[in-house]
């Protein structure tokens, strides 16, 4: 069992579903209360991760962060190193391969508060910005647990963008699920089982939070 | 100091008229609909009347903010609150006006103190606790303030509804029928406690209904609504006893309606004699202006009919005609009888102790008596 490698996941899963709650709350407000005509190519785009390959986003990524481009020119300047290979670079990478998993369920759950809630915050003196805070917020609790934990748990298990992005550095950008993959390339299967079983465990006890924050009463039969 | 005191004192009251003139397209299960009013609404209550899809809801929304109209202008104390040729449109949110929506939409995470308290933000913790405990008090609900809207009971939770638009203080104040899923001793009391309220803040109090009871017990001015449209205005006597259209009829609650052709123009009594149905029945109405042979409708409420078991003689009342009791069911307090007179049965509302003092059942041979001025016409 490799705990350096599993630290530093759980680090880099932490920084990067907290990061995705202050990030994608701003987004889930616009994507739900937006009326702009081509909001649906933002909400394409923002899906992505769900279908694209690993390897293709942790492609763009590294290119995007690479010396060649603006962004990872501008990190140079200010780090003397670049993003690329590093531990930011990684949680950057994080947050656009998480990013979906986060604000579809904020999205989704502030969509479904209902507006008539809304419209008597407004009669009674509260600006948007204010209802979204006293009324939505609270009563968006379970999908802002289920992005955060969704986005936690698939951050956990990812393996094609961290490989792009971060090589396979010790201590760095080394995760589990490389971890996994090395030690199965090196023939020692007990320890890699070791390692999945974790993670499966894991993940089984994240995604359960998640059902059984959603779970509805009891649906009763047409019999009934 | 004192001078002003005393000036404001003597001041008239702050006007506090709600003028409305808006023209808004809005769609509607039958196609687009336009709703084109002008009112003006002053302090106390002005029920808005009229059936669903009237554009009574729409225009509440139009006043609140939460919708925009086409144009017009809408303005409180002469203050405009939208105003298309000024380009004003103020934001739902600063129009400081009470909106009690059909459905209450009391916020489901917080306690009905909260709720209550939900509107006065801006004020310190300790004013507002006591400004929301003085109006769950007046409310009657200061015992439930712990409790969330899914623990108290449908007339509990429209109390906290009403009480969280009253204790911002809002210069108008927009009920949504906001009693209809009340039994009628809850509603006699809630209203007595708005009016109560409403004495001591004089302002513009726009009720929605389409109970014709509700309109006489509350109104002091109804506007009839019809198709986006306003129909009708005045006192609710006015406007709801003589009514001229035919949907303000149905709706005032008017049990027996029939149709009816003109037999005689009596100008010289005022009167008219109308054949029901196809007759032999005949009544004498008040005179409208029509030719025999017109048709009519003419609806009759069932508490204005009078029933007597032998026949009457030196009444006023034109029309008086045998019949016989169909059946009798007792409702809430009265008791509905149905009298059939050579084939137009009539339904008749008399109290109980009438039922006991002339002894009636069905099959008894009683006679129908009815006012000339409760036959109302409607037009076809």
């Amino acid at each position: 069992m490799n705990w350096e490698a599993f630290w530093l996941t759980a680090r880099l899963a932490a920084i990067v579903s907290c990061a995705l709650v202050l990030i994608g709350i701003p987004i889930a407000y616009w994507l739900t209360y937006s009326r702009w005509r081509w909001k649906f190519l933002v909400e394409a785009a923002i899906a992505l991760p769900i279908v694209l390959p690993p390897t293709v986003l942790g492609f763009y990524v590294l290119v995007a962060l690479g010396s060649r481009s603006p962004l990872g020119r501008w990190w140079e300047s200010l780090t003397g190193h670049t993003l690329a290979f590093t531990f930011e670079g990684l949680v950057i990478g994080s947050l656009l391969y998480s990013l979906p998993f986060a604000v579809q369920p904020f999205a989704s759950s502030f969509g479904s508060i209902d507006s008539k809630l809304l419209r008597a915050s407004a009669t009674l003196g509260d600006s948007p910005l204010q209802t979204f805070r006293r009324v939505v917020l609270p009563l968006s609790k379970a999908g802002l647990i289920t992005g955060f934990t969704l986005s936690f748990a698939h951050t956990l298990g990812e393996f094609g963008v961290v490989l792009m992005v971060g090589g396979n550095i010790p201590g760095v950008t080394r995760t589990i699920s490389i971890d996994i993959f090395d030690q199965v390339q090196n023939g020692q299967y007990s320890s890699a089982n070791e390692t999945a079983l974790l993670l499966l465990v894991i993940s089984f006890v994240l995604l359960s939070v998640v059902y059984g924050l959603n779970r509805r009463p009891w649906v009763v039969g047409p019999w009934k | 100091m004192k001078k002003v005191v005393a000036a404001l004192a003597t001041a008239p009251a702050m006007s506090s008229e709600l003028e409305v003139r808006i023209r808004k397209r809005f769609p509607n299960p039958e196609g687009s609909f336009l709703l084109n009013v002008h009112f003006r609404a002053l302090a106390g209550f002005t029920i808005l009347f009229g059936a669903s899809g009237a554009g009574k809801t729409t225009l509440l929304d139009c006043i609140a903010g939460l919708a925009d109209p086409d144009e017009g202008r809408i303005a409180i104390g002469g203050e405009a609150a939208y105003d298309s040729d000024g380009k004003r449109n103020i934001a739902a949110w600063k129009r400081k006006i009470g909106y009690v929506l059909q459905d209450l939409a009391l916020f489901p995470h917080l306690t009905a103190e909260q709720n209550v308290a939900y509107g006065l933000q801006r004020l310190s913790a300790t004013e507002r606790q006591s400004r929301s405990r003085e109006m769950l008090n007046a409310f009657r609900i200061d015992h439930l303030r712990d409790r969330r809207p899914a623990q108290i009971s449908g007339g509990e939770r429209q109390r906290v509804a009403l009480a969280r638009a009253l204790v911002t203080e809002p210069r108008t104040l927009l009920l949504d029928e906001p009693l209809a899923a009340l039994d009628r001793p809850m509603k006699s009391q809630i209203i007595a406690d708005l009016r109560k309220w409403n004495q001591h803040n004089r302002i513009p109090i726009l009720f929605v209904t389409h109970s014709g009871e509700e309109v006489f017990a509350l109104g002091e001015e109804v506007i009839v609504l019809e198709a986006g449209k306003i129909v009708a205005q005045g006192r609710p006597k006015d406007v709801m006893h003589a009514p001229r259209l035919e949907t303000v009829a149905q709706l005032a609650g008017f049990e027996n309606v029939f149709y009816a052709t003109v037999v005689a123009v009596n100008e010289n009594r005022g009167t008219m004699t109308c054949r029901i149905g196809k007759g032999p029945l005949e009544l004498e109405t008040p005179l409208v202006r029509s030719e025999p042979g017109s048709r009519l409708r003419v609806g009759i409420q069932a508490g204005d009919i009078l029933l007597a078991t032998e026949s009457p003689r030196g009444l006023s009342a034109r029309n008086v005609v045998a019949g016989t009791i169909q059946r009798l069911e007792q409702r809430e307090g009265i008791v509905s009888a149905g009298v059939d007179c050579s084939g137009t049965e009539f339904d008749i509302h008399l109290t109980l102790a009438a039922r006991e003092a002339l002894k009636l059942a069905p099959g008894k041979k009683v006679w129908v008596v009815i006012k000339t001025h409760s036959c109302h016409l409607l037009r076809e």
